[in-house]
């Protein structure tokens, strides 16, 4: 099988999506970025790996909290980082994003991290890259459509086994907007590569998607069903600027069937944890009192998602 | 490849590196030691020398000159210095010298921790063979082996350190 994101001896040469990234290569990533965490709590907050290379932050979409951390990670490695605000040039302008690329990979560029609306376009600025013999120039995928967004799978996996070790008795319950979630789909094939036995998907019918059972959770309409003796809670966003006609009645009826709530989180384990991509709706899919709680990691997937996508530049370069 | 004979016994070899560093290093001197052979030395040599020690442990990983040839090792560990950096005096300890490669490596990850009073670099085995001007302040024991040859160090269950030699760059 050729996997267009590791080279022939099965480095990782690209990271594109969690869906077929084999568990070895998964857990070399989250063993890579235990070392990264500290980093953050020197004087110097930088190591040298990747000393003059030249990181792109292409996003075609609007995003702060993954591009400061993209940035963050990238200077850390002291690489020279560049931001491109796609949306007020060249594209603008009629460029095509191939094009955009070229141009870029003519300044030399060594690392690409690309936002984009359209699911499958780091897969095309990979493999455009790979047919024009460039295959010291990486891509990662920082969120396409509703496709992945591997980074923040990782960072998720990264925090679950921080806080409960190994993953082969855990039972994740993922609650609220499925549907337009690409950190739910990269979380869950993650967690299933990992031999998670208990994936759960808790929301409406109409914010699941289709056939989500194929990817090997269950389904629970009920919220106190599906939080039932769960040891992790992966709140999601409700991505109400995606939502085209009517899905849901209200966010506040939302709020009162799928927003995790104190009495809500009582029928998880009592060591359960609480954790959200970002950025939070408070009192739309969360309650504040959650948030902010002992149960909750929310702050620490921030910081633990410096380290991962610190780990998995460092080993795209060196591949 | 019947080498094992032209090294000497790693137990021996402590002891002596041990007995040059009695008395010559600072009362507070930290012992730290680079991963993992130099991490096993810097434990044992903490039980064996008198005075309170600061143990810490380094991971030159990120600092090595070879990364973009060879990549990230599959384990890299965390870098331990649980004492104030700046303003200490130092012992690095490592198992082997030989390029001083790995010694560069560490010295640059310990200033990114604070500038230290002194350095001082203490090895079991010196294996000469340098690529770059660093001398040891404390050796165990010289010796020389075939430039293809790796000399390994390893730690037995019940602690003992045994030396071996291995093809270099096998892996």
């Amino acid at each position: 099988m050729n996997n267009p994101q590791l080279n022939d001896k099965g480095e990782l040469i690209h990271l594109l999506t969690l869906e077929g990234l084999p568990a070895e290569v998964i857990g070399r990533i989250l063993d890579t970025a235990v070392p990264f965490v500290s980093v953050a709590e020197r004087d110097v907050k930088k190591v040298p790996l990747l000393r003059g290379k030249t990181v792109f932050n292409l996003f075609f979409e609007n995003s702060t909290r993954t591009r400061t951390t993209f940035e963050i990670a990238a200077k850390r490695l002291s690489a020279d980082v560049i931001n491109l605000n796609i949306g007020v040039s060249s594209t603008s302008k009629g460029e095509t994003l191939l094009d955009t690329i070229d141009n870029l990979v003519a300044m030399n560029a060594d690392m690409f991290v690309v936002r984009h609306g359209q699911s499958g376009a780091p897969h095309l600025i990979a493999r455009h890259l790979s047919a024009a013999g460039q295959t010291g120039i990486h891509v990662i995928n920082a969120g396409d459509g509703r496709h992945a967004h591997p980074t923040q799978g990782l960072l998720d996996l990264f925090t679950i086994r921080h806080y409960k070790h190994e993953f082969s008795r855990l039972t994740v319950a993922i609650v609220g907007d499925l549907l337009h979630s690409r950190v739910a789909r990269s979380l869950i094939h993650g967690l299933t590569t990992l031999g998670t036995p208990e994936v759960r998907a808790i929301g409406p019918q109409t914010l699941l998607p289709a056939a989500i059972e194929s990817l090997g959770v269950h389904v629970f309409h009920d919220m106190a069903d599906g939080l039932r003796g769960a040891d992790v809670i992966v709140m999601l966003r409700l991505q109400s600027e995606r939502m085209k006609g009517a899905l849901l009645p209200s966010a506040g009826e939302f709020f009162k069937h799928y927003g995790l709530t104190q009495d809500k989180l009582a029928l998880a384990k009592p060591d359960a944890i609480v954790m959200h991509p970002g950025p939070m709706n408070r009192g739309v899919e969360i309650d504040s009192a959650v948030a902010d709680g002992k149960h909750s990691v929310i702050l620490p997937q921030v910081t633990f998602g410096i380290a991962v996508r610190m780990a998995v530049m460092s080993m795209l370069a060196s591949s | 490849m019947n080498r094992r004979n032209a090294l000497p016994d790693a137990e021996t070899a402590l002891a002596a590196l041990a007995e040059r560093m009695q008395g010559a290093i600072a009362i507070d001197a930290a012992l730290v030691g680079i991963y993992s052979g130099g991490a096993w030395l810097a434990q044992r040599l903490a039980e064996m020398l008198p005075g309170n020690h600061p143990l810490g442990y380094i991971d030159v990983s990120f600092y090595r000159d070879d990364y973009s040839k060879k990549g990230l090792h599959a384990n890299v560990a965390t870098t331990q210095l649980p004492f104030e950096v700046g303003g200490s005096r130092i012992v690095l300890i490592d198992d082997v010298l030989y390029t001083g490669r790995s010694v560069r490596a560490a010295i640059n990850e310990l200033f990114d921790y604070g500038r230290p009073d002194s350095i001082e670099l203490a090895v079991l085995i010196d294996r000469g063979g340098r690529e770059l001007p660093f001398e040891p302040t404390y050796v165990g024991a010289r010796v020389s082996v075939a430039k293809n040859l790796s000399i390994v160090l390893n730690r037995q269950l019940d602690g003992r350190l045994e030396l071996t030699v291995e093809a270099a760059g096998g892996a």
